[in-house]
Order: C-alpha cells, then sequence, then structure tokens
C-alpha cells in the first residue's frame, strides 16, 4: 500500500486554481520527484499534504508511522500530521534564526517528550533520561549532515548550503516515515549539490525513509528519483519514470525546453 | 555540556577553569552581600521604612516584569492583560488574609458576602491561590483569545483586563467597590517579595532550558515552522499564558500586601503599560532586563519626585508643575530607548565575563572615537 495518496486534490486562491486534481501516490522506500515551471503549484501541494492549507477538494491519505492502515489526514492540524510521520524542509528557508543548530534539532524532538512541564522543571528522573537521549540523538544526526562541529553556532550565521542540510537534520528529528524535500539544492554550489544526491540516497536507506522532493534541478532528478510527476499551471501533465519524462514531448515544450534554454 | 560541543581546546582548559572558579567565587560573594544589604534593609539598619517600601515595590514590578517577558519576551505573544491578572492576584490575596476585624472596617458600605466571611487563610496560602485563580482565568480566556495574533490578542487582553477592573469595581460584596481594600495584611516583607522574586528567576532559567522552554522560543521565532515540526501551537501558548498569569497574581498578591491599600483604578490599563515598560526599558526576552529595568524604574520615579514640588537649578526657581516628573521621565525613557534599543541589558543576560569585558568595550569605543578625530584633522 502507498504512504501517501491524494485523490483530487485541489486548492483554489480566489480565482487560482493553485493544484488541479492531482492524484500522486508514494510507495515505501521511493524517491519520488515533482517538477514544473514557477508558480506550478508544487509548495501549495507539499503544503496541503503537511496541513498548511486545507484542500478545497479532494483527499489525502497517509500511512502514519508503525502502521499500515491507511489514514485521512486531509485537513489535520500541521502538528498532527508531524506526529504521524510526514516531515518537511521549506524552500525558503525557515531555521529558528535566534537559536543554535543544536537546539534547532532539539526544538523538533519536543513532540515525542513525554514529561511533563512540572517534569521537566523539577529535573524529575524521567524528564533528565529524555533531555540525555534528545541530545544523543541531535549530535548524531548532526554528525550525520556534517555540521557536529557548529552545534553552538547560531543557525543563521551558517552558510546557505549548510542550512539546508540543518533543516533536513532537523526534519529528521521529528521521526519521520515520509520526508518533504522542498527545493533542497536551491542555492547550492554543483559540488554541494552532487554531495546532496548522495547525501538523499543515503539518508533513505539508513532511516527508512520514503522521500518525495521538488527540484529545479535536473541532473538531481533524472539521478535520484524513481518516479517523476510534471506540474504546470497546477495540472498534472505527465508522469513517469526518468526516462519516459525526459522524452515526453509535452514535458520538453513545457519545462524542459525552458531550462535547457535557460 | 561542554562534552557536546564538538570542539575542544586543550590548552585552553585551565584557563577557562580558572575562570569559571572566579565566576563562581563571584557569585557566591554577590549572593552573601545582597543577603546581608537585604538582612540589614529589613532590619532597619540603613533604610529607612520608605526605603524598604521602594526596595520592595522594586522586586515586586521585576516579578511582574518577567510574568510578562515569559509570554511576550520568550514565547512571542503580545499580551496587554498584566493589570488584569495582577488585579486578580492582589484582590484574591488580599480578601482571604484580611482578618474579620479589619474586614468589618474595610466593607462599610456594604458587609463583606457571608459565604467568603468564613474564609480565612494565611498570607502565603491566600498569595498562592491568588496566583491559581489567575492562572484558571487565563485559562478560559486563553481559549477565545489565544487563536489570535499580534494586533488583535493585545486588544483583546487589554479588553479582558478592562472587565476585570469593572468586575472588581461592582461586586461591592466581594471586592468593595471602588472604595477599595485596605488594611491588607503586610506580611510581604523584604523577605518575601525577594524569594518570590529568586523562586520566579529560577523557574524561568529552567523553562528556558528544559523542552518546553525551547518550544516556546520556537514558536516566537518562527510559528509555521514551530507548527511544521510538531509543536502544538495553541497547547504551547497556552501553557505560557498560564504561567505567565500565575506569576502576575502573585506579583499583584504582593504588590497589594507592600502597599497596604488597593482599588480598581490601581489596575486601569496604565499597570499594564507601566509593566511593557519595564520589559522594553530593561530589554525584551531577558530575565536580567527584567530587573534592571524593574529597579531602575521604580527608584527613578522616586528620586524624580522632588520635580513636581518646585526646585532650584542655582539661581533659577523652577516653580511647582504637577506632572513635570512625569514629563523627565519620559524624556529620560526615549534616550535610553534611543541609544540602546536592545533595553538596558542589551539583549543579553548577565553573566561576569560581559560585566568585566564592559570597561574594555567601552575604551575600544572611546579609542575609536579619538582615532576618527585624530582623522579629521
Ligand atoms: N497563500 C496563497 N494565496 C494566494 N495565492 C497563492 C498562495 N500560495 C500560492 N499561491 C499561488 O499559487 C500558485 C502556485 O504557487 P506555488 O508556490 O505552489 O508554486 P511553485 O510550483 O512552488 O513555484 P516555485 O517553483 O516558484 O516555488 C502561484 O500562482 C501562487 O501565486
Ligand atoms: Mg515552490
Amino acid at each position: 500500500m502507498s504512504v501517501l495518496r491524494t485523490e483530487h486534490v485541489t486548492m483554489r486562491f480566489g480565482g487560482v486554481t493553485a493544484v488541479d486534481d492531482l492524484n500522486l501516490h508514494v510507495e515505501k522506500g521511493e524517491i519520488v520527484a515533482v517538477i514544473g515551471p514557477n508558480g506550478a503549484g508544487k509548495t501549495t501541494a507539499f503544503n496541503q499534504i503537511t496541513g498548511v492549507y486545507t484542500p478545497t477538494e479532494g483527499k489525502i491519505f497517509l500511512e502514519p508511522v508503525n502502521s499500515s492502515q491507511e489514514v485521512d489526514i486531509t485537513g489535520m492540524r500541521p502538528d498532527k500530521i508531524v506526529s504521524m510521520g510526514i516531515a518537511r524542509t521549506f524552500q525558503n528557508i525557515r531555521l529558528f534564526s535566534k537559536q543554535t543548530v543544536l537546539d534547532n534539532v532539539l526544538i523538533a524532538q519536543h513532540l515525542h517528550v513525554k514529561s511533563t512541564l512540572p517534569g521537566a522543571i523539577f529535573y524529575w528522573p524521567n524528564y533528565c533520561k529524555e533531555e540525555k537521549a534528545m541530545r544523543e540523538k541531535a549530535m548524531h544526526l548532526l554528525e550525520r549532515v556534517g555540521l557536529a562541529d557548529n552545534c553552538g553556532d547560531l543557525a543563521t550565521s551558517l552558510p546557505y548550503g549548510l542550512q539546508r542540510r540543518l533543516e533536513i537534520a532537523r526534519a529528521l528529528a521529528t521521526n519521520p516515515k515520509l520526508l518533504l524535500l522542498d527545493e533542497p539544492a536551491a542555492g547550492m554550489n554543483p559540488t554541494e549539490t552532487l554531495e546532496l544526491t548522495h547525501f538523499v540516497r543515503e539518508i533513505r536507506d539508513e532511516f527508512q525513509l520514503t522521500i518525495l522532493l521538488i527540484e529545479h534541478h535536473m541532473q538531481i532528478i533524472m539521478d535520484i528519483s524513481d518516479r517523476i510527476y510534471v506540474l504546470e499551471f497546477g495540472k498534472t501533465i505527465a508522469d513517469g519514470v526518468p526516462a519516459e519524462i525526459q522524452n515526453n514531448q509535452r514535458v520538453i515544450d513545457a519545462y524542459l525546453g525552458v531550462v535547457e534554454d535557460a | 555540556m561542554s562534552g557536546f560541543n564538538g570542539r575542544s581546546y586543550p590548552g585552553l582548559v585551565g584557563m577557562l577553569d580558572g575562570r569559571k572558579r572566579r565566576n563562581l567565587a563571584l557569585s557566591i560573594v554577590a549572593v552573601i552581600v545582597i543577603t546581608v544589604f537585604l538582612y540589614m534593609a529589613q532590619n532597619g539598619f540603613i533604610l529607612d521604612a520608605y526605603g524598604v517600601r521602594i526596595l520592595r515595590l522594586c522586586a515586586v514590578y521585576s516579578i511582574c516584569a518577567l510574568s510578562l517577558n515569559l509570554i511576550q519576551g520568550y514565547t512571542g505573544q503580545f499580551s496587554l492583560g498584566s493589570a488584569g491578572f495582577m488585579a486578580l492576584g492582589a484582590y484574591v490575596t488580599s480578601i482571604l488574609s484580611m482578618t474579620d476585624a479589619n474586614r468589618e472596617a474595610v466593607y462599610y458600605l456594604k458587609p463583606m458576602a457571608p459565604w467568603l466571611m468564613k474564609i480565612h487563610l494565611d498570607y502565603g496560602i491566600a498569595l498562592i491561590l491568588g496566583g491559581v485563580l489567575a492562572g484558571l482565568v487565563a485559562l478560559l480566556i486563553g481559549i477565545p483569545v489565544l487563536r489570535l495574533k499580534g494586533d488583535y490578542l493585545s486588544i483583546a487582553t487589554l479588553g479582558f483586563s478592562e472587565i476585570i477592573r469593572i468586575v472588581l469595581n461592582n461586586a461591592q460584596s466581594i471586592s468593595n467597590g471602588a472604595t477599595g481594600l485596605k488594611n491588607i495584611d503586610p506580611t510581604a516583607n523584604i523577605w518575601w517579595c525577594f524569594c518570590a522574586l529568586v523562586l520566579v528567576l529560577l523557574f524561568m532559567t529552567r523553562l528556558f532550558h528544559s523542552s518546553y522552554g525551547r518550544a516556546f522560543l520556537a514558536i516566537r521565532d518562527d510559528e509555521v515552522a514551530a507548527e511544521a515540526m510538531g509543536i502544538s501551537i495553541f497547547k504551547h501558548k497556552m501553557m505560557a499564558f498560564v504561567a505567565s498569569a500565575v506569576i502576575a497574581g502573585i506579583g499583584g498578591g504582593l504588590m497589594a500586601s507592600v502597599l497596604g491599600a488597593v482599588t480598581p483604578v490601581l489596575f486601569r490599563h496604565m499597570m499594564s503599560y507601566d509593566i511593557l515598560l519595564i520589559m522594553v526599558l530593561g530589554g525584551t526576552g531577558t530575565m536580567t532586563g527584567a530587573l534592571l529595568g524593574g529597579f531602575i524604574y521604580i527608584i527613578a520615579k522616586e528620586a524624580l519626585r522632588f520635580m513636581d514640588s518646585g526646585f532650584a537649578i542655582g539661581f533659577i526657581q523652577v516653580p511647582a508643575i504637577a506632572g513635570l516628573r512625569m514629563v523627565m521621565f519620559s524624556v529620560l525613557l526615549m534616550i535610553v530607548v534611543l541609544f540602546y534599543h536592545k533595553g538596558l541589558s542589551g539583549g543579553k543576560e548577565f553573566s561576569w565575563d560581559r560585566l568585566f569585558g564592559f570597561p574594555k568595550k567601552i575604551a575600544a569605543r572611546f579609542s575609536k572615537k579619538s582615532e576618527k578625530a585624530g582623522a579629521g584633522k
């Protein structure tokens, strides 16, 4: 069964239909890409899946963590959806700017804290154990993304490429089953982009993730995705494996051609 | 914690340790000096009754500024309801701890409600109940109000605060109406006020070193991102709001005892603005700021009192102008805000290292200036 499935999902903002009848599915362990020109509705689709927007029409189904039963998550609150196993990064990096690198990753583990507020304040043993485990996990994740040395720095003092990595570490800290990456390579140089490609595959295997990503770098997409959905003006104009997409005339006209010109 | 700091400086360890030891020693000395000072003040060795009262008020206003800081400085919710929660705390504490004789003397227009007459509590227990009630009320009004953002939240909390005041103004048999309360239990001496202050400081320090405090800070920094990390925004705003109200309620209960008398007028919106001012003056989002603000604000307000009764500068005789004090006070505030827009604390918590670094910083600033002046020639 699919980890994520959308049925006729549509989003209208006044007269604009940002997402029009989106029907996608993501299977366990897959890396699926969503591509399309600017304003195609990619981010809007992510915002619907993560609960930032409630779809005007349609339904979204998720197979939550530790479960094989599909659940309707349409219109659920974002924090609820995170606890069911979807984590995300943002196209315009949204780190907690006044917090350290370490705190950013710790904050993302707060949803799993079982101790109560008094427990946390009075150093009850259970809380101390939780805090210790959280710090260990955070440091492990930071090491994994190569940021362990920066753990005490202010998040926004990092260079752009590292901020994107931190966003991924922070998303992983919520223990997701499905990871949504919104243009993870935006603003990265070619070397960083190549590293990221490997990195995405590695974390998929290491954390048994399913990944849905938006990207503009054709090289990354063709490299790592198992399947691709192509959006244009909110409509899905094509879907399939990379080879199919590459040779799809409509996609070439609408999108790939433009990129090659640019 | 230093173990988590991936880097290590083997050569520096000894030095750092030395500095840590120095700081610890300084802290111990500071605590002793302050305790001795408070002891002498409480027993009338250094301050008269008036001075002691000002000192207690400094602590009480700092507590209230800390309470506002918790919801506004740390959680980013622009609440203007301080006066309302303080009023609740003040009235609950005063009413429950008042003796029968005083109750008869105070409630002379209309006697106190019989069910209330039956309740007599120690000041300390009444104080805690005042905080608890303020917290419960915060829980109730938080349900609709905390869904609002920014300006709307401040207007709604301001409105709520007025409602509390109007209720107190009219519930004659409970609050004694517009006449207010007097002969309030004077238990809250220096020890009470400063112990409460220390407890609130400890509470907040622990809170912001815990996962819950981090969640509050995350909401302040970026609500959308916090929610996308699984933090329930409403639940955590509510926790911060209730905790802040409990602290404000306790602040109010202490204030009533220090002042000896309260009326609903004391808790007009001006009180909320005063607290806001103290927080901003000291530095929003820092505990050091709330302390600096509370002490400087109250002391400056008293120190400038002479201005209202006419005074002389050299040969110039300034006549008595009512309100001149507040004009002068506002000018001083504007100067502070202009030059220190992060407040007197500079947006950072106090530390001995920062204190010792301060003269160097000033010196650096002056040497830069003189360099510039030299270059100009
Ligand atoms: N909150 C909103 N209110 C109104 N219109 C919106 C809103 N969010 C998105 N839109 C509109 O929806 C359309 C799709 O936007 P979206 O951000 O999803 O595009 P995108 O595919 O992510 O583009 P990009 O590649 O530039 O990130 C755009 O026309 C945008 O203006
Ligand atoms: Mg986008």
